[in-house]
């Protein structure tokens, strides 16, 4: 069992997202950052797309009523066992009794903490994600609170080798962590500055001369307004060349939507299913983990690129996951 | 029948019937949906239907590891498939679609906004309430929040427009006027629609995976009065 001793700023049951039902309405919800909550899972023996905690910004106080393999990827939010500093992107082996706490965020703005088994949550609607305005799903269908219970689900074969690998490391202390960690190629660590990628909406050409070309020569802030639904960007107003009516269509993770007044809304993990405003650009699928580690208050500059270069590194960063996900599986065996 | 495939980022294909709201170009949108749901190809995640188009989701890694040779992209290798897919897609004739009846609790604290919409219209109240049961309703499609539904064939004559000041709570079941729209609110949400009555049945049902939503794109709707007595107890009865 693990006791929620303060929920944190917003701390959430994700997996990969709700897929299926969105034709009936249903949003997706999942997590940001796709990539460090899928080695979150790699690296304590699970399967991908297990129910992890998304941890946002601020982190929240847990405790352990049992001995726990974790692993935190994802922003460093500077994770702490019974006080203790412990690193990010590696399993960690933590016995009953002891606390997991975060302290100043030093990097990113979520982190991803997954437990070997994966966390014990019924499927909604074949998700364990959270969506809070309709109340289903993770946790009771809200983000966790105080004195919540969590238990993780039953280890895999692979877990279980996680787990009495560290235990036999631990010796005394209360924790252990791995020696080794996930290399910067993919923990982004620091968070790169480089230009989000995106490629042109179905309605840029809707847009002047000007905007298209602010689009990728300014820099954009994201407000504060911004959530898990979209970041709300501020930093030039784009304006279309006539105003036209839009029938409302589907949108999906990364759409750049333009509503009249100008400011640019990237559509996040829990937009709506269809959108009525036109939509400038697309953020590549390989830019969105990255995006989602941004904080509101800064700054970034979008560079575009084509269609087809955004599908082919998509594939490209599927092997390098792919091959990561071999190296865990060696390391852990 | 026309049609013209966009890429919606690097995993969906857009399919565009059209771009005006028309029963017939939704009814090919209607049939397109159905005609995915047989087909179901592996490579399909999900698909999503609006008022002309309909957005196919895809894994274009599955694709890329089962489908493509080594160069082919996974999206020429998808706009070739759903073109075949199109080429053979054929709009059965209307009538097969569902009408779906709502009970509506009209006016007083469920629909307090009715007498606004009449005096707006220079209508009694029972001429709103007479002519918003009698519209030709057809459900275009769903979105916004589950089982929204958007709504065509509302008589013009009772258009309102939104409040300047939304409310922050709409409950769950609402029926209101948004301009020449009605619909029904699945949630409860924030919003500045006119609020004309209250339905009792679940718009919304989580547990039902297999059908979550009571309205479907496609379907028509016949909104039936019912007294708050009636309201009440089919409130009670239904959960």
């Amino acid at each position: 069992m693990i006791h929620v001793l303060k929920p944190g700023l917003l701390t959430t049951i994700q997996d990969f997202g709700r897929y299926g039902h969105q034709k009936h309405g249903v949003i997706a919800s999942g997590v940001m950052d796709q990539e460090a909550y899928r080695i979150a899972n790699l690296l304590v023996g699970n399967e991908q797309h297990a129910p992890v905690l998304e941890v946002t910004l601020m982190g929240p106080v847990l405790e352990f009523q049992q001995d726990v393999c974790l692993s935190i990827c994802g922003g460093d939010l500077t994770p702490m066992v019974n006080g203790e500093r412990v690193g990010t992107w590696k399993p960690l082996y933590i016995k009953q009794g002891s606390e997991l706490r975060f302290g100043k965020p030093k990097t990113g703005f979520r982190a991803y903490l997954a437990v070997a088994g994966g966390f014990d949550i019924p499927l909604t609607m074949n998700s364990a994600s959270t969506y809070i305005r309709a109340g289903i799903g993770g946790h009771q269908g809200r983000p966790l609170e105080k004195g919540d219970v969590l238990e993780p689900s039953d280890f895999s074969h692979l877990s279980n080798r996680v787990m009495e690998q560290l235990k036999a490391d631990t010796g005394d202390s209360s924790f252990h962590e791995a020696s080794w960690y996930v290399g910067h190629d993919f923990n982004h660590n620091g968070y790169t500055k480089d230009p989000i990628r995106i490629m042109p909406g179905r309605e840029y050409d809707w847009f002047d001369e000007e905007s298209r070309g602010r689009l990728t020569s300014e820099t954009f802030n994201i407000n504060s307004k911004s959530d898990r639904m979209g970041y709300r960007l501020t930093g030039c107003r784009l304006s279309a060349v006539e105003e036209r009516d839009l029938l409302s269509e589907a949108v999906t993770f990364g759409t750049i939507q333009v509503p009249a007044e100008g400011n640019p809304i990237i559509l996040l993990a829990d937009r709506q299913t269809t959108g009525g405003y036109p939509k400038i650009a697309q953020v590549a699928s390989v830019d969105l983990p990255r995006l989602a580690q941004m904080r509101p208050g800064e700054s970034f500059s979008f560079t575009m690129i084509t269609h087809e270069e955004a599908q082919r590194l998509y594939l490209q960063q599927e092997k390098d996951i792919k091959l990561l996900a071999r190296g865990i599986e060696m390391k852990l065996k | 029948m026309d049609w013209s495939l966009h890429p919606l980022g690097d995993q969906a294909v857009l399919i565009e019937f059209g771009n005006e709201i028309s029963e017939e170009i939704n009814q090919t949108v209607q049939a397109a949906a159905s005609s995915l749901d047989e087909w179901q190809p592996e490579w399909m995640i999900e698909y999503i239907p609006a008022f002309t188009t309909v957005t196919l989701f895809y894994d274009p890694l599955y694709i890329a590891n089962h489908k493509t040779s080594r160069n082919q992209l996974p999206y020429d290798w998808v706009h070739h498939q759903v073109s075949q897919f199109l080429s053979t897609l054929t709009i059965k004739e209307s009538g097969s679609a569902r009408t779906v009846e709502i009970p509506v609790c009209y006016g007083g604290e469920l629909g307090p906004d009715l007498s606004y919409v009449a005096e707006k219209n220079g209508l009694t109240e029972e001429e709103v309430i007479e002519k918003h049961m009698n519209g030709d309703y057809l459900v275009y499609m769903i979105g916004f929040a589950p089982g929204f539904p958007y709504i065509g064939g509302m008589d013009p004559a009772i258009a309102t427009p939104r409040r300047k000041d939304p409310r922050l709570k709409i409950p769950s079941g609402t029926v209101g006027i948004a301009g020449a729209q009605t619909g029904v609110y699945p949630l409860e949400t924030p919003g500045g629609w006119q609020l004309i009555g209250r339905t009792p049945s679940k718009m919304f049902d989580p547990s039902n995976e297999e059908s979550p939503t009571l309205l479907q794109a496609g379907d028509r709707i016949q909104f039936k009065r019912i007294t708050q007595e009636e309201y009440e107890n089919l409130k009670e009865g239904g959960e």
